[in-house]
């Protein structure tokens, strides 16, 4: 009796340290997904708007990014805990966006190998006292370079990883997104978690090449997939259905900013011209279109 | 009872933060950079020769586009000679230095730049008679996943050196006529964070550029890691007959971002361009 009460209030000091579990649903056999509000990343958010998840085998876990602070990454690894008793063996980063990377810190252990594509670490390093002095400022969420952990295994072309009874093959994707975009496919259940490769609902973001992005989602519509995770939007099921609003967008940014520069206009005026017409087509419109437009319009005017 | 005389209290700490934001802004210029670049000068600030274009809002911290409008034309007896640009609170505010001359017809200059933060943007001009005159804008920084380097490093440095001349419209012979000139480089500004770095990479940008026409001088610049990758001007230039555009565009690495006394010279690049009204 005395050892249930002693290990009662055991538990119960467990309940008060230990982070809420991240809400998380499986949306196909071992494969879990947080996701994530649309919403710009903000003081009151901290950064806490993207899809993360994990992936659970036999003997290992595999978490696929980490939350956009490190209290979310903290919520997500108590996700895993009450949802299985296997090990947390990887931390695979998608890409270098804050929303995607900032929850790194909470899973670092003995044991846990943190994965991520061959230009990841590099991307950190230039991006890394930005982004730090902008979690403060604008998410209030306060990191050190130690939050910011550059992957111990690199992907240069693809990596299979063997979570026991499961594999997962990594793909480290040419410049599109970003140039550090990993996805994660798992062929147990024909899923692939294309993180920010797809958008959907959300307005696609642009931190890459336009032209790449679109060679990527090219190559990845000839394929099938049962279930295709996106890094904001919810579970697609219709492959390559859901996909064609984003190949929409981004060739329409193509066709309408190489008219815009044969006719001889400014950057300027082509971030208050091109692509207006998918305005009402997606959420976070007003607050990233205009940036894409700059950066595909600094990208296409080297082409001829 | 109490929250009554709270309230004042609490509306002061409310207003803090702006007030505070808003000083420093001016505190940079005063107490940093008119010292270090006017000392002892008198500057009128006015809208009357030069004008600033900028957004609200930088969308991209890596590229925002900004653009010098001048109000006088440039003659033998009143122009511009000089415009030196600042951005008050990046880690390195100097932008450049462009020097114009009668044969550039406007000193009208449009860049890209990068904006880390909340900041001022100021150009102050020195007329040929030495007076100076500033004018400043506010912009607003970016929030978002993007950060102030190019999207696509590799992609700038494979095409390294590479130039391109631009004319907007027709050539109207003995007017000014503006002409743009790309400039293809990464721009690096060294400033990575070195835990986490194994490619650590010193600055490396674009510091001298020269464009002349026939000869004549048409825009000297002095410019630094502010300028966006791929650097990118307009500007004007007279053509009073046929002749010839050319581009001398010398980089530079330094060993620390934020420092200029130890730097190595780069390579130079030329680019020319047939004018034929």
């Amino acid at each position: 009796m005395r050892v249930l009460l002693l290990f009662a209030l055991f538990m119960v000091s467990i309940q008060t340290t230990a982070a809420t579990a991240l809400p998380v649903k499986e949306v196909s056999s071992g494969v879990y997904v947080h996701f994530g509000k649309h919403q710009f990343p903000d003081s009151k958010n901290h950064g806490e708007i993207a899809n993360l998840g994990f992936i659970v085998g036999q003997k290992c876990v595999a978490v696929i990014d980490s939350g956009g602070n490190p209290e979310q990454g903290l919520a997500l690894k108590q996700a895993v805990t009450e949802t299985t008793n296997t090990p947390i063996c990887y931390v695979i980063n998608t890409h270098v966006h804050p929303d995607h990377i900032y929850g790194n810190s909470a899973f670092k252990a003995a044991g846990v190998k943190f994965v991520g594509h061959h230009k990841l670490a590099r991307a950190m390093s230039a991006r890394g006292s930005y982004y730090l002095g902008k979690a403060a400022d604008q998410l209030d969420v306060k990191l050190s370079a130690a939050d910011l952990i550059a992957p111990d295994i690199e992907v240069k072309d693809s990596l299979k990883l063997d979570l026991g009874g499961r594999t997962l093959t990594l793909k480290a994707h040419p410049t599109a997104h970003t140039d550090n975009d990993l996805s994660v496919y798992d062929e147990k259940t024909n899923t692939i978690w294309l993180s920010d490769l797809l958008f959907t609902e959300h307005v696609p973001t642009l931190d890459g090449s336009l032209k790449g992005w679109i060679a990527e989602i090219d190559k990845l519509e000839q394929q099938s997939f049962r279930y295709v995770i996106p890094g904001h939007g919810e579970l697609v099921t219709d492959w390559p259905q859901s996909m064609q609003a984003q190949k929409h967008y981004l060739t329409l940014l193509l066709t309408e900013i190489r008219a815009a520069i044969k006719k001889g206009q400014h950057l300027e005026d082509a971030v208050q011209s091109v692509g207006y017409s998918e305005k009402n087509n997606w959420a976070l419109f007003d607050e990233y279109h205009r940036k894409n437009v700059t950066t595909a319009f600094a990208e296409l005017e080297w082409e001829d | 009872m109490k929250y009554t005389k709270l309230l004042p209290a609490i509306f002061i700490a409310t207003l803090l933060p702006f007030t505070a934001v808003a000083d420093e802004d001016e505190n940079i210029w005063n107490k940093v950079l008119k010292p270090e670049y006017f000392a002892g000068q008198a500057i009128e600030e006015s809208d009357k020769v030069i004008e600033l274009e900028a957004p609200v809002r930088a969308e991209d911290p890596a590229l925002v586009p900004f653009k010098i409008v001048s109000k006088i034309s440039q003659t033998k007896e009143n122009y511009i000679k000089r415009i030196l640009v600042l951005v008050d609170n990046n880690p390195f505010p100097f932008v450049g230095d462009f020097d114009f001359t009668p044969e550039s017809g406007k000193a009208d200059i449009a860049m890209r730049i990068r904006v880390n933060s909340n900041s001022n943007i100021r150009a102050i001009a020195q007329m040929n008679d030495g007076k100076l005159i500033m004018t400043k804008k506010f912009v607003k920084a970016s929030g978002g996943c993007s950060a102030p380097i190019g999207a696509n490093l590799d992609e700038a440095m494979s095409r390294l050196g590479k130039m391109k001349f631009r004319l907007d419209g027709d050539i109207k012979v003995g007017e000014p006529t503006s002409v743009q000139l790309m400039i293809s480089h990464p721009n690096i500004t060294g400033m990575q964070m070195d835990q986490v770095t194994r490619f650590i990479k010193k600055a490396h940008f674009v510091k001298d550029v020269k464009v002349s026409f026939n000869g004549k001088p048409v825009l000297t610049a002095k410019t630094d890691i502010a300028i966006s990758t791929d650097p990118n001007f307009r500007f004007y230039f007279v053509p009073e007959k046929a002749g010839e555009l050319k581009a001398e565009v010398t980089d530079t690495s330094c060993e620390t971002p934020t420092k200029r006394d130890v730097c190595t010279k780069g390579d130079t690049y030329t680019e020319t361009f047939k004018i034929q009204p």
